[in-house]
C-alpha cells in the first residue's frame, strides 16, 4: 500500500478522462451548453465506447504521472453498442486490485455512468474527483 | 511526414472570452509537425471555411486540427471543408475548446488556457497518426421483410409495397389479421373492426409486390442492413395452395372438432380449418396435432398393439380440386432482404395468477378478448352475450381494470393503455345490445388520452349508464348462480359488494410468445418485459439500434390500433427512404485485425455484440480472426480485449490513444 504524503491543498491534480462518445462525452458537452462550472484539471479523451478503453491505457496514464483517471460511459442498459459498458464494468472491477499492487491508491481511479443529459452529474463527478485527489495529495 | 495546420476558432466571443487565444496559438506553433497556425472569428462560416481551404493549399497541409466547438456539433461541417480542400475528410481532429473549456471554466481563464493548449496538443498528436479512411459502399437488396401480419405489419407492408418495393410478410398463424380481426367494434368510433380491416387484408394479398407467407416463422437472421439473410420455416399445411379454391367443404365435413384459438377457446373449429371466415388466405391448414388420419399414421408407424384409430381422410375424399397433400413437409427457405420490420404484436396476459378473481375456476369470469368474441356476430355465440356457465343472458356485468397492468408484483409495471377504452366500449355495446344490462367498472384511474377518447369514456357513463367505481377487487366467489364481487369504492371510502352474472377482467397486453428469442436473433434490445427497445424513445421511435431493423405496433409496448397503424406507416417510410438509395455508405471507423499478430484466441469473437469477427482458417493452417466490416459498428470492444494487440480500430487506434495520453506530459 502506498504511503500518502501530507495532503496539499495547493496541489493541482492532473486527471485523464476517457469518455464514451454517445453518452458521457455528450454529457460533458451538456455541462458546457448549460454553462456549469467545474475545475479545469481534467483532460478529456473521446473514445467510441467505454469498452474501447484498454486497462493498459489507464496504467499508462498513471505511469506518465496522472493523479487520477476517469472512465465514463453510458448507464448499464443504455450502451450504444448494447453491451460495451458491461464489459467495461467487469474489466475495471478486475483492474482495481492491480492498481493497489502497483502502488496506486484505488481512489485515484473512477468509473462513472454519465448519460448525454447528465451535464450536472458530470460536473459533480469532476468536481468531487478533483477535490478527492487534492486531499490525497501528489502521487509518490 | 505530417504537415499539420492548427485553426483556432474564437466562436465570436464564446471561446475568445474564456481562453487566451494568442497564447494557445503561440504554444501550437511549437507542437511537433505543426507548420501553420491561424485563428478565425467563426471557422464554421463561409469565410472561415474558405480560409481553411486556402491555407491547406498554401502550406501544403496534410492534417488539420480545429480548436472550436464540440465535434458532436460541427465534425461533419469541418470534414466537408477538409474534403473541399482536397484532403481525405478523416484527416481532421477537433479540439473541443468551447463546451469542454471556455464554457465550463469561465471563472478561471488561466486554467482554461492551459487546458486549451493541452487539448490542442492532444488533438495534434492524434491527427499526426490519422490515416485516410474510405467509406465503403455496400449494395442493398430492395426487398423488405415484415414479421407479423397484424394491423401494424399489414400497414407497414402495404406502404412499403405502394412505394414500389417488394415485401414478404411472414405470419405465424394460418391467416393475417392479428388481434384486430378478433375484435368486434373499435373505440372510440365503434367502427366495425372487420369492416375496416378485411379490405386491407385483401388489398395486401392482391398487391403484386407482396408475398404472403402465413403459417410460417422466422427461425434465423444473418447479415446486416441492406443484406439480411433470413431463414423462414413454412409449416406443412398439408393443403396444396395452388390447387385449393377455398370452397370450404373440407372444414364443414371434418369430423374432428377442437377448441378454437381464434375464439379464445370458447368455440369449436374442425381440425382442417381456416381460423375465421374472412381469413386471408382463405385456404385451410390441417392441424397435425388433432387430425385423425395423422393420428392413424402415427399409430401405424409406432407399431402399437390395440385398436387402430379410424383412417378418416374425409377431407381428401370430398375435396373437389384434390388439394389435400399428405406428403407436404415443413419447408425452410433462405431469403435475402434489405430491411426488416418487426411487428410481432402482443398476447393477452394470463390472469390465473390472480387467484382471488377465480379466472379458470369460475366459467363466468372471462377476459376482455373473450367478451370480444362473444360480442362478435362471427363468434361462437353468433354475437349473443351468453354466460359460459349456463348460456343465460347476464344482467349485471362487472369489469375489473388493470389485471396484470400497473402491478409489479403479479403482472407488469406499465399501463396497458387500451383497457380503459375497451371497457367503456364493452359497456356501451352491452347496453346497446341489451338495455337491461347494468355494467360496473372498477378502475384505478381512467386513462382516456387519445383523440375523442375522453368523450367516449363520458359516453359510457352518461349514455350507457355504466357505473364507475374507483377501487380494487379483493375477492370473487360464487353464490348460487351469481358471482359475488367484493371490492372497495375508495372515493366513498366504503366496501362494495355486487352480485354479478358475468365478470370481465381487463387483462394486460404483454410481449408475445417468443419475443426474447426473436429479439436475440435480430440482435435488437428488449426490456425486462421482453418488449423491444427503440433506438430513441422520442426521436427514433420506430428504429432499433440495429440498422435496417424497424419496429411497429404492440411489440414495442401496449398500443391501440391508430398507434399501431401510425407506427406501421412510419416504419414503412424508414424502409422506403433506405431503399431510395442505390448503395449504402458504411462508417469507415471499423476494426481490423493484423493477421501476423493474431493468435486466433477468439476473445474478439466472444466479446463482439454484432458477431463481426469470425475465426477463419488460413492457407498456412493458422486460424485467425477476420472482421466483417459490414457488421462492425466500431465500438472497439475487440481491440480492448485483444491480448497480442492484433485488433485495432480505424479512427481510434491503439497508437492514437497512446499518443493522446502521452501528449499530456510533453
Amino acid at each position: 500500500m502506498a504511503v500518502n504524503p501530507a495532503p496539499n491543498p495547493n496541489h493541482e491534480p492532473r486527471i485523464v478522462g476517457f469518455l464514451c462518445n454517445w453518452c458521457s462525452y455528450a454529457g460533458a458537452d451538456m455541462a458546457g451548453t448549460s454553462r456549469m462550472t467545474y475545475p479545469s484539471n481534467i483532460r478529456i479523451i473521446r473514445v467510441p465506447c467505454s469498452g474501447r478503453v484498454d486497462p493498459l491505457l489507464v496504467i499508462k496514464a498513471f505511469e506518465m504521472g496522472a493523479d487520477g483517471v476517469l472512465v465514463a460511459g453510458c448507464h448499464p442498459g443504455d450502451c450504444h453498442y448494447s453491451e460495451g459498458n458491461y464489459h467495461t464494468r467487469r474489466r475495471f472491477a478486475l483492474l482495481r486490485p492491480f492498481l493497489d499492487y502497483l502502488g496506486i491508491e484505488d481512489k485515484r481511479f473512477k468509473l462513472e455512468w454519465v448519460s448525454a443529459t447528465e451535464g450536472k452529474k458530470f460536473t459533480q463527478v469532476v468536481t468531487e474527483f478533483t477535490s478527492e485527489l487534492k486531499q490525497l495529495g501528489p502521487r509518490n | 511526414m505530417s504537415r499539420i495546420g492548427v485553426f483556432i476558432c474564437h466562436c465570436g466571443r464564446n471561446i475568445a472570452e474564456g481562453v487566451d487565444i494568442p497564447k494557445v496559438m503561440e504554444a501550437a506553433k511549437q507542437m511537433p509537425m505543426v507548420v501553420h497556425v491561424a485563428d478565425n472569428l467563426y471557422t464554421c462560416s463561409e469565410p472561415g471555411q474558405l480560409m481553411l481551404r486556402e491555407a491547406v493549399k498554401e502550406h501544403r497541409l496534410n492534417r488539420v486540427v480545429i480548436g472550436a466547438c464540440s465535434p458532436r456539433m460541427h465534425e461533419i461541417t469541418f470534414r466537408r471543408a477538409v474534403a473541399a480542400a482536397g484532403l481525405n475528410p478523416y484527416l481532421l481532429e477537433i479540439a473541443n475548446l468551447r463546451e469542454h473549456v471556455s464554457w465550463v471554466h469561465g471563472d478561471n481563464k488561466q486554467g482554461a488556457t492551459e487546458k486549451a493548449i493541452e487539448i490542442v496538443r492532444l488533438a495534434v498528436a492524434k491527427a499526426a497518426r490519422d490515416e485516410a479512411l474510405f467509406p465503403k459502399k455496400i449494395g442493398l437488396t430492395k426487398r423488405a421483410l415484415v414479421i407479423g401480419g397484424g394491423i401494424a405489419g399489414i400497414q407497414a407492408a402495404l406502404d412499403i409495397a405502394n412505394a414500389g418495393n417488394e415485401v414478404v410478410v411472414v405470419e405465424r398463424t394460418p391467416s393475417i389479421g392479428g388481434h384486430m380481426s378478433q375484435l368486434d367494434k373499435t373505440f372510440p368510433t365503434l367502427d366495425c373492426s372487420a369492416c375496416i380491416l378485411t379490405p386491407k387484408m385483401v388489398e395486401l394479398a392482391q398487391n403484386p409486390k407482396v408475398t404472403l407467407m402465413t403459417y410460417s416463422e422466422v427461425i434465423g437472421v444473418k447479415g446486416f442492413v441492406g443484406n439480411f439473410e433470413v431463414q423462414i420455416k413454412q409449416q406443412a399445411r398439408k393443403v396444396d395452395m395452388t390447387k385449393c379454391n377455398g370452397c370450404g367443404i373440407c372444414w364443414q365435413k371434418c369430423p374432428e372438432k377442437v377448441s378454437s384459438e381464434f375464439d379464445m377457446g370458447q368455440g369449436k373449429r374442425s381440425s382442417i380449418y381456416i381460423p375465421f371466415p374472412q381469413a386471408v388466405p382463405a385456404k385451410p391448414v390441417i392441424d397435425l396435432e388433432h387430425c385423425r388420419y395423422i393420428k392413424y399414421q402415427e399409430f401405424v408407424a409406432s407399431n402399437q398393439e390395440g385398436k387402430k384409430p379410424p383412417q378418416c381422410r374425409i377431407c381428401e375424399r370430398l375435396c373437389p380440386p384434390q388439394a389435400i397433400d399428405w406428403a407436404q413437409e415443413d419447408k425452410v427457405t433462405t431469403e435475402k432482404f434489405g430491411a426488416i420490420v418487426v411487428a410481432t404484436g402482443y398476447k393477452q396476459f394470463d390472469p390465473t395468477v390472480y387467484g382471488e378473481f377465480g379466472y379458470g375456476t369460475y366459467p363466468d369470469v372471462i377476459t376482455g378478448l373473450e367478451l370480444e368474441r362473444l360480442l362478435s356476430p362471427s363468434g361462437p355465440t353468433g354475437g349473443q352475450v351468453l354466460r359460459p356457465s349456463d348460456g343465460e343472458h347476464p344482467k349485471t356485468v362487472v369489469f375489473v381494470s388493470c389485471v396484470g397492468s400497473r402491478d409489479e408484483l403479479k403482472g407488469h409495471a406499465y399501463c396497458s393503455k387500451v383497457c380503459c377504452m375497451y371497457m367503456a366500449k364493452h359497456s356501451i355495446m352491452l347496453r346497446e345490445h341489451y338495455p337491461d344490462i347494468q355494467s360496473y367498472i372498477f378502475y384505478i384511474d381512467i386513462r382516456a388520452v387519445g383523440k375523442g377518447y375522453e368523450e367516449f369514456s363520458r359516453r359510457a357513463q352518461e349514455e350507457a349508464g355504466t357505473l364507475y367505481l374507483r377501487g380494487r377487487i379483493s375477492k370473487i366467489y360464487p353464490e348460487g348462480k351469481k358471482l359475488v364481487v367484493l371490492g372497495e369504492d375508495s372515493l366513498m371510502g366504503r366496501p362494495v359488494e355486487i352480485a354479478a352474472d358475468l365478470v370481465v377482467l381487463a387483462s394486460a397486453m404483454e410481449a408475445n410468445t417468443g419475443a426474447a428469442e426473436m429479439a436475440q436473433s435480430l440482435k435488437i434490445s428488449y426490456d425486462a418485459d421482453k418488449q423491444f427497445l427503440q433506438a430513441h424513445v422520442k426521436l427514433r421511435p420506430v428504429e432499433t439500434q440495429t440498422d435496417g431493423v424497424f419496429l411497429a405496433g404492440a411489440c414495442i409496448g401496449p398500443a391501440d390500433i391508430p398507434e399501431s397503424v401510425a407506427q406501421g406507416s412510419a416504419a414503412a417510410a424508414k424502409v422506403a427512404s433506405l431503399f431510395s438509395q442505390d448503395s449504402l455508405i458504411a462508417d469507415p471507423s471499423t476494426a481490423f485485425v493484423d493477421a501476423l499478430k493474431c493468435i486466433g484466441c477468439g476473445a474478439c469473437v466472444a466479446v463482439c455484440p454484432f458477431k463481426a469477427p469470425e475465426l477463419q482458417l488460413q492457407r498456412d493452417g493458422r486460424q485467425i480472426s477476420v472482421i466483417n466490416e459490414g457488421l462492425c459498428k466500431g465500438c472497439g470492444l475487440c481491440v480492448a480485449v485483444c491480448r497480442p494487440q492484433a485488433a485495432n480500430l480505424r479512427g481510434s487506434t491503439n497508437q492514437q490513444l497512446l499518443a493522446e495520453v502521452m501528449s499530456l506530459w510533453q
